[in-house]
């Protein structure tokens, strides 16, 4: 190709005409500024050597957690922005807002951010932030790859978010089943972007779980035994479990349809004996035990707040232990639930109806459990139990209807509606968003030393809660009323309009309470009431027994552990009667030198290379995957021989810091 | 004495820096330092998923194998001579990766140093014969194009390779570092890590031959 010629191939290459939209245009001028504000802050208050040193370089799993919620929120306002143009486009029968290809675009990219980089980063801010300081732990077992998890989930957000600027978005749903995502019939290079950021990510995704299972097996304080852990640790080893067996046939089935595209091999080409099924049912073995992957962890904060804000002890703790467990076995035996309709037989389908059914017994178990813990508690209704309040009676509905789908003959008739559409919000926004948001609020003042705004709080949470159930609420009716799913218009005349039009409304009332949330977040951030005790809640485990936020070696002195609720414990026996830091009753020479690890830059580079590898693959250009692919290697070689990964901090340094935090005698 | 793979109940000691890790006698020098016992376990966890990927594609392969289009089967294709000849090498190899380890547990860098370079040269001819029988098979015209049930033989046994491949990269690097640096708690543990991968490889190969090449016999 002579010069002249490659540059319009180049130009209509990297800018397709679906590049070209307004609402695409737009988001790139918004994102442009976005990013020209953040260069011209960071030079203008001299803050690029900040942000290399303390955040890009860091290996400290709590600021770790706080980049992984930063990029959750901005991933839940692209999501949200999504679902808000489709609730647009379907407000009216015959009133397209966006035509049809931008529809499929959007619906896929809301189904992909909000799973795999809006749930999935939420959920491992969480694990970040708390979950070493609850099992009395001064990091995870491998911060150094805890960093190398992030930055692969970081840059695979940003190659897939590229997708809509440069080159076109994917369209084949979150799902992406073949044949659909076959070359012959999906040329562009948006289905690529989809793939191969999903493969990045799950590795990093891959490498957490690792990280959380040791950590939760090898690092807790002496005395904590399993049956001593608090809930959500065991929520992070279930979590953990699920994600090593889940994401490999996710592997598998994205590495399989990416080789079909780039290498033309037959794995889903119907004329050579390729079968789509086999995606389909390597996509669900990984696709259920990813519902559970979202879910366990919301479990696994109801399990803290409710004690917390009841006054009381969990109910049924080793039932809680059990029953969650069971959910995770279970959640491997159900994934041909997703395609009853495609004609597996009678056998197979009343098996795996069975089976789902099984589901809602531990979950009930866990259900009464958390009721039975408020029973008789003194209740403070703060925002993260409202949460929980409103979890309950949403989260057990949305279970119902899942026993609806999960009656075989019954999924005949509402597959692929808005009923499932319904379901599936249902528990995802009741049980996993409510989790995590609950999660958020209470933990908040462990994160950054501050505590939200209730009223703001409580406020965004009704927001949500009833723009939830305007929203979806319509969606099963028009379920029954037969609108499918993933449909861009509709003629009139089927009775679908008004109940669309107060989905649309609730959809508003829902962005709204993120309004709210961003508002309470940026509004207490100069206003909100600072935490000096380091116990704001009066809570139970051991995260509380630290200031907010804890110092970078977490624990000056590794409690140990006699019971369950270990800080609850403590505040009540002989080590102390106040709250707080009185209650460690913390010596100077109790407090030795500490070996932490040292920051470092390989992660962030790593993930960078896995960009322009993965942007190489997108366009199969090879040389620039080539060189995205030496960059890895750069990358691990020098991890490999990098074998000074330890810093020391003094004793008489800690005494220093600890005393002041007011936690040692000055 | 029991070795600490993260199954214990009781959580190991925590450690200072003024306090010298724990070398309790007999416990392999991988594992006495807690760090490095913590990424023993850690690996374990990462053969775990490696096993599921690979459990993938055996499932997969499994569901493909009659799915042969114009192209031809297994049994067409496949000959036992070279499989046999791959077999050989890799459970060679893995004998030779636990002398290496047997040696290093003995404190001898030089023999267990000699024992995993002749475990990467069976290694590498055991990719060698690999690559070999793929090019037979590309130029007699069954490639990963030409049916599913080749797409899945390929997949599964290319990434066999691969890691294979990796597998020998990896061990350069180990050994580069064992001569810079003598055998420490970091050395002992990356080259102990090896061994483990490179059995389980084996393993996995074990269960490729029956599976691929004996069942391909059978069918």
């Amino acid at each position: 190709m002579t010069a002249p010629a490659f540059v319009p191939y180049l130009l209509h290459t990297l800018f397709p005409p679906n590049t070209h939209r307004p609402t695409e245009i737009g988001a790139d001028v918004m994102m442009g500024l976005g990013m020209g504000y953040l260069v011209y802050w960071l030079t203008r208050h001299r803050k690029w050597g900040w942000l290399w040193r303390d955040w890009l370089t860091t290996v400290d799993h709590k600021k770790i957690g706080t980049m992984y919620l930063i990029a959750a929120i901005l991933m839940l306002f692209r999501g949200g922005v999504d679902a808000l143009m489709m609730r647009v486009n379907l407000a009216m029968p015959h009133a397209p807002f966006i035509g049809p290809e931008e529809y499929n675009e959007v619906f896929t990219t809301h189904g992909v951010i909000m799973i795999f980089f809006m749930a999935m980063p939420f959920i491992f801010a969480l694990f970040n932030a708390v979950i070493p300081l609850m099992i009395g732990a001064r990091d995870v077992a491998f911060p150094r790859l805890n960093a190398v998890s992030f930055w692969l989930f970081a840059f695979a957000a940003a190659l897939f978010n590229l997708a809509f600027v440069v080159g076109g978005a994917p369209n084949v749903g979150w799902t992406a089943y073949p044949p659909l995502t076959e070359l012959h019939f999906n040329p562009g290079v948006g289905t690529n972007y989809l793939l191969v950021s999903l493969l990045i990510s799950g590795i990093g995704t891959t490498i957490t779980g690792i990280n959380f299972l040791v950590t939760v097996l090898r690092m807790r304080a002496p005395g904590m035994t399993l049956m001593r852990m608090p809930m959500f640790a065991w929520a992070a080893l279930n979590t953990s479990v699920l994600i090593l067996f889940a994401f490999p046939p996710l592997t598998v089935a994205l590495l399989m349809t990416l080789l079909d595209r780039l290498a033309h091999t037959a794995f889903f080409t119907l004329s050579h004996g390729g079968m789509p099924m086999m995606y389909v049912n390597l996509f669900w073995l990984f696709g259920h035990p990813e519902v559970y992957i979202v879910a366990l962890p919301a479990y696994g904060v109801f399990s803290e707040v409710v004690p917390t804000f009841s006054g009381k002890r969990l109910f049924g703790y080793t039932s809680m232990v059990v029953s969650m467990a069971a959910i995770m076995v279970l959640s491997y035996g159900v994934w041909a639930h997703h395609f009853f309709t495609m004609g597996a037989g009678a056998a197979v389908n009343a098996f795996f109806g069975i089976s789902t059914m099984l589901i809602a017994i531990p979950t009930g178990v866990k259900i009464f459990n958390w009721i039975f813990t408020m029973w008789g508690g003194r209740i403070r209704f703060t925002t993260a139990m409202l949460y929980v309040m409103g979890f309950i009676p949403t989260f057990t509905i949305g279970g119902a209807t899942g026993m609806f789908l999960a009656t075989v003959p019954a999924d005949y008739q509402v597959h692929n509606s808005y009923f499932l559409v319904a379901h599936f919000h249902n528990v995802l926004i009741g049980g996993t968003v409510f989790g995590l948001l609950a999660g958020m609020y209470y933990w908040w003042p462990k994160m950054f030393g501050y505590r939200l705004d209730e009223r703001q709080g409580k406020l965004a949470f009704w927001l949500f809660l009833i723009g939830f159930w305007i929203t979806f609420g319509p969606q099963y009716l028009l379920g029954f009323k037969g609108m499918p799913r993933r449909m861009w218009t509709y003629p009139a005349g089927h009775g679908w309009h008004l109940l669309n039009v107060i989905s649309t409304a609730g959809a508003f009332v829902m962005g709204a309470g993120f309004l709210v949330l961003v508002y309470n977040v940026l509004w207490s951030m100069r206003h909100g009431e600072r935490d000096a005790s380091g116990d704001p809640w009066n809570g139970r485990t051991l995260e509380w027994s630290l200031p907010s936020p804890a110092p970078e070696y977490n624990f000056a002195r590794i409690p140990t552990v006699s019971s369950l609720d270990a800080w609850w414990a403590m505040k009540q026996t002989g080590q102390g009667r106040g709250r707080g830091a009185a209650a460690l009753r913390l010596r100077p020479q109790d407090i030795h030198a500490i070996e932490l690890p040292r920051n470092t830059g390989y992660p962030f580079f790593l993930g960078a290379a896995f960009f322009v590898l993965g942007f190489g693959l997108v366009f199969s250009w090879w040389v620039i995957a080539l060189l995205g692919l030496a960059g890895v290697w750069a990358a691990l070689a020098y991890a490999w021989f990098d074998h000074d990964q330890h810093k020391h901090m003094r004793a008489d340094e800690i005494r220093r810091i600890e005393a002041s935090m007011g936690r040692l005698p000055a | 004495m029991s070795l600490p793979l993260g199954t214990s109940e009781e959580p190991l000691p925590i450690r200072f820096a003024d306090e010298p890790a724990h070398h309790l006698a007999g416990v392999p020098l991988e594992f006495a330092d807690e760090e490095q016992s913590l990424k023993i376990t850690g690996f374990w966890m990462v053969l775990v998923t490696d096993l599921l990927i690979f459990a993938s594609l055996f499932a997969s392969y499994a569901v493909y194998r009659p799915m042969v289009a114009a192209g031809p089967s297994g049994a067409q294709l496949f000959g036992l001579g070279s499989a046999i000849a791959e077999t050989l090498f890799l459970l060679t190899s893995s004998f030779t990766v636990g002398i290496a380890v047997w040696y290093m547990r003995r404190g001898n860098q030089r023999a267990m140093i000699g024992w995993i370079v002749l475990t990467l040269l069976l290694g590498a001819g055991f990719l060698g014969l690999e690559l070999h029988e793929f090019a037979v098979d590309i130029a007699r015209g069954a490639s990963w194009q030409t049916s599913a049930f080749l797409s899945s033989f390929f997949l599964l046994v290319s990434t066999h390779g691969a890691h294979v491949l990796f597998g020998i990269l990896w061990a350069v690097g180990i050994v580069v570092q064992v001569l810079r640096r003598g055998l420490n708690a970091v050395t002992a543990r990356k080259v102990y890590t090896f061994s483990l991968y490179w059995h389980f490889l084996d393993i996995i190969w074990v269960f490729i031959f029956t599976v691929v090449y004996l069942g391909a016999k059978i069918a």
